[in-house]
């Protein structure tokens, strides 16, 4: 990577910090709502489910708009935030809010199918052998699901690793601080004579994209030879 | 240790409202597909909860609506072997096999892994993945994982039903010897008069939603008026004993003092065996019939005559090896004279008695 300028390594690494912190902390937060959404019957189900997909149908730029309200300075969750030391606007945290929150419907649409596929009278056996829910979820759902929660990891990762609309719109493009490959690729392409770097970026994005899919569909077939009794 | 089942739920097509109890051995739940007899087994392992119910096993209450009382399936330790074996398709079957032991209370008695392993056969599986099982294999590690989770009785429903002749035959022996070994009571579901036949130490037949009859297997399955399975399927249980194997393939048995001859068994000199005499293969005669190629010709005095609404008439016949259960006409019936008190001789072929109709 020697050929890399220093603000495009920048964004490269910025760019795999903020996937990483967005997939990390969305990844329970998806499980839960997935499940949820696939084995609960509750009022406001219907509700869950859209809010959930919200951003997938929305206009990423709505999406980044509605977090600068929400999260922004002037948003309530924002001061509260601001107090307790979190700043999100305008700096590399509410790069991986807007990320986490784009990737959000792709992860649990991926684990909600996995549960779902989860045979219950599988987990009623667990039951009658002794099993409490905590310890039929630990040691026969989890299991089971595991291939679908690794795809939905790494489509919540790529998602991120591309997120552009809503994390420009909340939080900018400052090197160094908010610019994703992305939004660098986005920059470079306003200056004159910035075409080759951005090329670079362009393909360092793909090797990345390639890459994670390639890892994620070995890591699955892996996980699915494994449930799959064999 | 005591099984009691008391309950009240409606379902689609019938109201279940029953009470039965189960004595240590193997309780037998029998009766036609649909008689409720899976959600009887699914009340008793808590994975439905009835609208009323009182269910206990010795003096632990499982159920009790009347007081609010409900235990979670798990703290029930009841050991379900279900009729699609249910095992952990991402654990291997010793994995599989152990998995309740972790959940079993400190100091509990639990079974010998090495004991119901060697009891199964299953020592050459234990590293295999469920998915690389037969049906039968499954089957029996099903019954050992349930077995290894310490349970307080076992659960099984229509075990054998998925599998087929040659698998039933395989099992139904592991069956047997648990019901033997095991002190713990054991509810088993069927509608197999084979498997009552072999397996039931109690019978409690379900019709319609109710107990319609309850009592030993002798007993029940000798009963004209209880036939669930219609007159068609009828067919009583006598018990005796190998004394002696021939050299022309019969087996001599010993039931009651009178001698039984069935084509070769198994089963070594000294072995008591249970067989079921299906209603249809015997034929009745007022005189003791001579030159007839049949091989077992017991005399006996007639104790019920029922007849159905169709040309058929059941006769229950009490001789010295047990009461016998005939199916004749009632054209028959009327030519014989036959009455309760009757004497006659209940002719039954050796061949007619099917292997998987004899058990230990």
């Amino acid at each position: 990577m020697a050929m890399l300028g220093p603000d495009e390594w920048q964004a490269v690494t910025l760019s795999l910090k903020v996937s990483a912190w967005a997939t990390l902390l969305s990844l329970p937060l998806a499980m839960l709502a997935a499940h949820a959404l696939a084995r609960w019957r509750f009022p406001g189900r219907a509700l869950l489910n859209g809010l959930v997909h919200l951003p997938l149908i929305m206009p990423p730029v709505v999406t980044g708009y509605v977090l600068l309200m929400v999260f922004g300075p002037a948003g309530a969750a924002g001061r509260l935030l601001q107090s307790l030391g979190l700043t999100l606007a305008f700096n590399w945290t509410g790069a991986a809010l807007a990320a986490a929150v784009m990737g959000f419907p792709l992860m649990v649409r991926a684990i909600r199918l996995s549960i779902e596929a989860v045979d219950p009278r599988l987990e009623q056996a667990a039951a009658t052998l002794g099993a409490s829910r905590v310890w039929v979820f630990v040691t026969v759902t989890l299991p089971l699901i595991l291939p679908g929660l690794i795809a939905g990891a790494i489509l919540g990762f790529a998602k991120a690793m591309g997120e552009f609309g809503a994390t420009i719109t909340f939080v900018s493009n400052i090197p160094g601080q908010t610019q994703t490959i992305p939004s660098a690729i986005y920059a470079f392409l306003q200056v004159p004579g910035g075409e080759t770097t951005a090329a670079r970026l362009v393909a360092i994005s793909i090797v990345l994209a390639l890459g994670a899919l390639l890892l994620s569909e070995s890591v699955a077939r892996r996980a699915a030879r494994r449930v799959g009794g064999q | 240790m005591k099984l009691t089942v008391e309950m009240y739920q409606p379902l689609d097509a019938l109201t279940l409202d029953l009470a039965f109890s189960a004595p240590p051995g193997v309780t037998v739940l029998f009766g036609r597909s649909g008689s409720g007899k899976t959600t009887v087994v699914n009340a008793v392992a808590g994975l439905m909860k009835p609208v009323r119910g009182r269910i206990s096993l010795g003096d632990l209450t499982l159920q009790d609506s009347d007081q609010g009382l409900w235990l979670p399936p798990h703290r029930r330790r009841l050991g379900y072997v279900f009729q699609d074996a249910r095992l952990f398709p991402h654990l291997s079957v010793h994995q599989n096999l152990v998995y309740g032991r972790r959940f079993a209370p400190r100091g509990s008695a639990i079974e010998p892994e090495e004991r119901v392993i060697e009891m199964l056969g299953i020592g050459p599986l234990l590293q295999r993945r469920p998915g690389a099982l037969s049906g039968g294999e499954r089957q029996r590690v099903a019954l050992g994982r349930a077995l290894l989770s310490a349970p307080r009785a076992i659960l099984a429903d229509e075990p054998l039903a998925a599998l087929d002749e040659a698998r039933k035959a395989e099992i139904l022996p592991y069956f047997e010897r648990l019901r033997d070994e095991v002190a713990i009571p054991i509810l088993y579901v069927t509608h197999s008069a084979a498997e009552v036949a072999r397996l039931a130490t109690t019978v409690v037949v379900l019709q319609d939603g109710r107990v319609v009859r309850q009592g030993t297997a002798a007993e029940v399955l000798s009963d004209p008026s209880v036939t669930p399975l219609g007159a068609r399927a009828a067919g009583a249980v006598l018990l005796g004993t190998v004394v002696a194997h021939h050299e022309d393939g019969l087996c001599e048995l010993d039931a009651g003092g009178v001698r039984l001859f069935l084509p070769g068994s198994v089963h070594p000199v000294g072995t008591a065996l249970r067989l079921r005499v299906a209603a249809q293969e015997v034929i009745l005669s007022r005189a003791r019939p001579e030159g007839l190629s049949a091989l077992n010709i017991l005399p006996g005095t007639v104790v019920q005559i029922r007849s159905g609404e169709g040309p058929g008439a059941l006769v229950s016949i009490r001789t010295q090896a047990g009461t016998v259960l005939a199916r004749i006409t009632r054209r028959s019936a009327a030519a014989l004279d036959l009455n309760v008190g009757t004497e006659c001789h209940a002719v039954i072929k050796s061949v007619a008695i099917a292997p998987e109709d004899v058990g230990g």
